[in-house]
């Protein structure tokens, strides 16, 4: 009988059974060294391993005291912790966080291999630069100074816009923001990150809704869900944690899933209802919804009546929205959708969830503000359960968003006003004649010289346009000439080959990233491209917003690997570099040479951002909150006793005030129930008081204990003063807010935070009390409206409802009627769109560089209805060309099956490496190539911007498939 | 005396794969092996479900019985461990076995298979616990370690239960009577002798 091994001697206590051990904590520490080899290199390796698990070096047992560190997953906004085990200086092994309150232990397939970023094989190891067609290793110094000269001459010769600066959504809050800052003193908005291809559509919906742009409640609060609508969102595979709490919901409430996607995606297999919408027709299916909602009186009246403006309008174009007519436009029958809408009158509050297949269309606003129009008409805002539960994409791509890595805003969306940068110049401490001098001037088509400091920039959607397009045609001075992606995958943007075009055509290509990403390989550049290797947010330390708004800090891991450096130190060598690191860092200390203190860089912003309430947010606070996870309630993410006794977990903004105020953060957005100091808040008066005779503001509803027993606009100095409030202010308070600007010192500008205490003081939201906006006068449709995708294969419905006429936008020519008046849907009759998957994350040069991942999805490929497969004479697993409307076409495996419906073809876009069939594999450094490599979907994808964001249209476009 | 048993709860499990690479992760599990898989039945049709499949560390495992070399062990808790010394890569254990678990490094013709790997319960093996040796050739040993599998742990919808076979029957029970229905204790009958959720 075979037996279990001892060596003789008495062993470490053990257990018995199993039974004893599931609720305890363990006592025993691990008493071996964990090999940090990887031992595999694909499949060839595995021969190798000759029957052990692992071929890592043999090491001593030692009794090593390993510490556990906190961090977050860097992949998707649901935030769930990292508990990494890390053994002298070695990250050892993953522990499920239990404690957090978002993740409970759980990760998927991207977060239970986390640890592997600190293997790093297909790390980008040391500065590299391309010369004569060759990757050569060079310093950190020469690397720096050759590309900072080469800037500095585009400089010269053409003006600072002409470098382009795309930051990320992987940086924490600190790096994100400081990058913003950074594209500021050097002159440029040619600054912007992710947040413009993901939710941008959904920031400016939203917030020109109610005011924020952002997720309403939590993951956590949809417990409290009596009904889910899931439109254009597949957290299956894109948010996987995030079913932790929906299942929950859906079991415990009985509360109905419905999910509306043209796929039927791995998130309707566990739908009670899958609705499947023609790609593009969103704001025709949610009128279709509201058209029943009407039609029954299921609206909530007196939420309508007290707290929006506008419903009427749009009860105007509902009407148009008979069943017959949906189901023209969206091909969803209108019995379906009575019944849908039956569903979400019937069980309230019921949340409305969405992510890309809403927002990335030329009409992206226009659904996103449909989405919440149909959640103001059911009443279910400013409520547990209810609210538009948006789940960011990014790890950070919420704080990236609130920093405004943006080309049309300050930090805290605060906009590129003359005020704006006033009010940012005091912050900074900086002398407003210099920062001024730093950017460039143009004259205006009045004759007038403007500053392009008070001018948006290039979006990051189009940074291929201010390269390619005639000089003539942009609104700044000179083409885009040195492309800086500093954590960008760049197959996430459409018209892939276009891109390879403007690569080509730049002075200088610098990539800053952990890894050489697709950006080091799509081109055929022989020279003047650089690779910064930038360490992962394991190697460093610094906080991250979640998607609902809260706050976490991660701890460093390890220190950074290879000759990577933290993203903030690489800003400190080019803020060097340029002669302005004293001014920059003015208020911040240094660490170590180029180091700044990262938690400085969180207290400057924290003393500027008033508008969304980043200011309470201390990195003590955060921290505080990361060390007592398992104190805080699960569902409604209050702490219950322990020292943050009251406080939301993650303090999720505005966390009003500065942090002595102690404000405990806003669980759910403009929820009256609560007083304004305990969470609580109305819908904040952004758009003036009245508009056109109508009150804008609320009518007789106010939160709990509000003095004010009505609406009221955005608190000033004036205010306060015709209330008889400003004698709570204090001395101090008081002076500073005169240094400002006297009576007209806001809660957005005043730096000591008084106006905000004494409203908060008196249980008034500081911005205001007024109603939602169903109708967005200032956009180009105020009444959201269904205009065709540009790339349609419905002539029918061209005449009906056409997109914009082509303008000028962001700089930029942009494109509307000129395309879709021409019809390509003869050669190309298939519509085609793109997506995620759970394995990949982005544009997965990190995903696809993880062997536990790679392994998992090897083949790039696109899914094609079988009804099609077989008109195409394409059999499942065989190469297939799929052909762009713009002529670029992808050689793919094709996956024949009815996920997709008939006339429909879907595929990921987390793949890159093969251009149009080529393998670009020799491109890469040596050894620095992801494992696995395939066509970017995005090769195929074709032109289309939103009216109003300019964020890309990569869900609907056409296409053809042949057999390769 | 616990019995240790896997669930999964297919109306759960999403299939985001979390449990396989928290496999390979603990236990840096090469590529090409692979102790832990999800499948999916009816993919992308109505109806799909997808199960996430290890060894179930069967009652009467007939791995154990059909072993010419006799490398296999049972441990008091149930686990089902064996030897890689004494396994001769012979694969009769993948033919006895109903969840297709047994893995072999190699893939050659002439029975060239070498060593059987698979999942230990994360219970590691017959070498000493917490040696290295056990560390290479079973992986970590968590059980051990006063910690469950780490697949189950990790589970992003707490689809797949491991542990005490009563108190993962007691969830799934708790569960299937709130929502009102379940697919079923899936493979509990092939591999503990019992229909659902005994």
């Amino acid at each position: 009988m075979l037996r279990k091994k001892t060596n003789g001697v008495a062993r470490r206590p053990q257990r018995a059974s199993l039974l004893s051990k599931v609720a305890e904590k363990s006592v025993d520490r691990r008493s071996f060294l964990r090999g940090s080899g990887l031992a595999i290199g694909g499949l060839a390796a595995i021969g190798a391993t000759a029957g052990s698990v692992t071929k890592a070096s043999a090491q001593s047992a030692v009794n090593g005291a390993i510490s556990t560190i906190k961090s977050v997953c860097t992949n998707c906004s649901v935030g769930c912790t990292v508990m990494a085990e890390v053994d002298n200086g070695v990250w050892v092994g993953q522990e499920p966080g239990f404690d957090s309150p978002f993740n409970l232990g759980a990760h998927c397939a991207k977060g239970a291999s986390a640890r592997e970023a600190a293997h790093g094989e297909r790390r980008l190891k040391y500065p590299m630069k391309k010369e004569g067609g060759e990757w050569k290793r060079i310093s950190w110094e020469q690397a720096i100074d050759e590309i900072g000269d080469g800037m500095m001459k585009i400089r010269d010769e053409s003006g600072p816009d002409s470098v382009y600066w795309l930051g990320s959504a992987k940086h924490s809050n600190e790096q994100a923001y400081l990058f913003r800052k950074f594209a500021a003193y050097w002159g440029t908005n040619n600054v912007d990150h992710q947040a413009r291809i993901c939710h941008s559509t959904t920031v400016a919906g939203v917030a020109n809704t109610w005011g924020y742009g952002a997720m309403t409640n939590s993951y956590n609060d949809i417990h409290n869900s009596k009904a889910m609508l899931i439109i254009g969102g597949n957290p299956a595979e894109a948010h996987p944690v995030s079913l932790v709490h929906i299942l929950k919901a859906k079991e415990e409430n009985n509360a109905p899933l419905i999910v509306c996607d043209p796929r039927f995606t791995r998130t309707a297999a566990h739908a009670d209802e899958y609705v499947r919408l023609r790609p593009g027709s969103d704001v025709a299916l949610v009128w279709g919804l509201l058209w029943h909602i009407f039609e029954n009186n299921w609206e909530d009246a007196e939420f309508i009546r007290t707290r929006v403006y506008g419903m009427d309008q749009i009860r105007e174009e509902v009407k148009k929205w008979n069943p017959e007519e949906v189901e023209r436009v969206s091909g969803v029958p209108g019995s379906q959708l009575r019944r849908v809408a039956h569903t979400l009158a019937n069980n309230r509050p019921g949340t409305v969830i969405w992510c890309m297949g809403g927002t990335q269309h030329t009409t992206g606003n226009n659904n996103t503000r449909a989405y919440c129009i149909l959640q103001l008409a059911l009443g279910n805002m400013g409520t547990s359960g209810g609210g538009t539960n948006i789940f960011r994409g990014h790890d950070n791509v919420q704080g990236a968003t609130d920093v405004c890595v943006l080309s049309h805003s300050l930090p805290g969306y605060y906009g590129l006003s003359a005020g704006s940068w006033a009010h940012w110049g005091r912050v900074w401490g900086e002398d407003m004649d210099w920062l001024k001098g730093q950017f460039d001037n143009i004259t205006g088509k009045d004759g007038k010289e403007k500053s392009l400091m008070n001018l948006k920039g290039i979006p990051v959607s189009r940074w291929i346009d201010g390269v390619l397009e005639d000089k003539d045609n942009i609104d700044q001075p000179n083409n885009v000439r040195a492309m800086v992606l500093w954590g960008h995958a760049p197959n996430s943007q459409t018209r892939g080959k276009e891109m390879k075009t403007a690569m080509e055509k730049l002075d200088m290509l610098v990539v800053v990233d952990p890894y050489p990403t697709a950006s080091a390989a799509m081109h055929d550049r022989t020279d003047g491209v650089y690779l910064l290797p930038a360490s992962t947010q394991y190697e460093t330390r610094g906080s991250v917003t979640a998607s609902n708004r809260s706050f976490q800090w991660r701890d460093k891991v390890v220190e950074p690997i290879f000759e990577s450096k933290p993203d903030q130190n690489i800003i400190a060598l080019f803020a060097n570099k340029f002669g302005f690191a004293d001014r920059f860092f003015r208020n911040i200390s240094m660490e170590g040479e180029n180091a700044p203190n990262v938690e400085d860089i969180t207290r400057e912003f924290n003393g500027g951002m008033w508008t969304i309430g980043y200011t309470g947010c201390s990195p003590e606070r955060i921290k505080s909150h990361m060390a007592n996870q398992h104190t805080f309630d699960k569902t409604t993410l209050q702490a219950v006793g322990g020292p943050n006794d009251g406080e939301y977990y993650g303090l999720p903004w505005p966390c009003w005030g500065t942090a002595e105020m102690k404000h405990p953060g806003t669980p759910n957005l403009y929820d009256m129930s609560k007083k304004v100091s305990e969470g609580g808040l109305t819908f904040r008066a952004r758009f003036g008081v009245e508009r056109e005779g109508t009150n804008l503001l609320a009518e007789g509803v106010y939160s709990k204990g509000s003095e004010i027993k009505d609406g009221y606009p955005e608190f000033t100095m004036a205010m306060l003063k015709k209330l008889g409030w400003d004698g709570d202010l204090t001395s101090e308070e008081r002076a500073s807010i005169e240094a400002v600007a006297g009576d007209k010192t806001n809660w957005k500008t005043d730096l000591s935070g008084g106006i905000q205490r004494v409203a908060i003081k008196h249980e008034c939201a500081p911005f205001g009390n007024a109603k939602a906006r169903a109708v967005v006068w200032t956009f180009p449709d105020p009444v959201p409206v269904h205009r065709e995708p540009l790339y349609t294969n419905r002539r029918d419905l061209v005449e009906d409802y056409p997109t914009y006429a082509d303008k000028q936008a962001y700089r930029l020519p942009t494109l509307y009627a000129s395309i879709q008046k021409q019809d390509f849907s003869k050669e190309y009759p298939m519509i085609l769109t793109t997506g995620r998957l759970v394995e990949y994350e982005g544009g997965g040069d990190e995903s696809r560089s993880n062997p536990w991942l790679a392994e998992l999805q090897q083949d790039m490929f696109v899914e094609i209805n079988a009804r099609d497969a077989n008109n195409l004479g394409v059999r499942d697993r065989e190469q297939v060309w799929v052909e762009g409307a713009e002529g670029s076409k992808v050689k793919v495996m094709a996956m024949v099956t009815n996920r997709v419906g008939a006339g429909v073809a879907f595929m990921p876009f987390h793949f890159a490496g093969h251009m149009e069939g080529r393998d670009l594999r020799e491109n890469y450094p040596d050894g620095a190539a992801p494992y696995v490599l395939g066509e970017a979907a995005n090769t195929a994808m074709t032109y289309g911007y939103d009216s109003v964001t300019q964020m890309q249209e990569s869900k609907v476009s056409l296409c053809k498939i042949s057999v390769a | 005396m616990a019995r240790a048993k896997f669930l999964c709860d297919a109306e759960r499990c999403i299939e985001c794969n979390a449990c396989v690479t928290a496999c390979k992760n603990e236990h840096e599990v090469p590529w090409g092996i692979n102790r832990r898989k999800v499948v999916t039945i009816n993919d992308g049709n109505p109806g799909e479900r997808s199960i996430s499949i290890a060894c179930m560390h069967c009652s009467d495992a007939p791995c154990m019985a059909v072993c010419p070399v006799d490398c296999f062990y049972q441990t008091d808790d149930g686990v089902v461990l064996h030897s890689k010394d004494l396994c001769i890569g012979c694969g009769y254990c993948f033919y006895a076995c109903p969840f297709g678990a047994p893995q072999y490094p190699q893939a050659g013709n002439f029975g060239s298979r070498g060593k059987m790997d698979k999942c230990t319960f994360c219970a590691g093996g017959p070498e000493e616990t917490g040696s290295n040796a056990e560390f290479q050739k079973y992986g970590r040993n968590r059980i051990a370690e006063g910690k469950l599998p780490i697949c189950a742990e990790m589970c992003s919808t707490k689809a797949l239960l491991a542990g005490d076979g009563a108190v993962v029957s007691d969830i799934y029970r708790e569960r299937v009577v709130s929502r009102g229905f379940g697919s079923g204790a899936w493979g509990w009958g092939t591999a503990y002798g019992t229909k659902n959720g005994g």
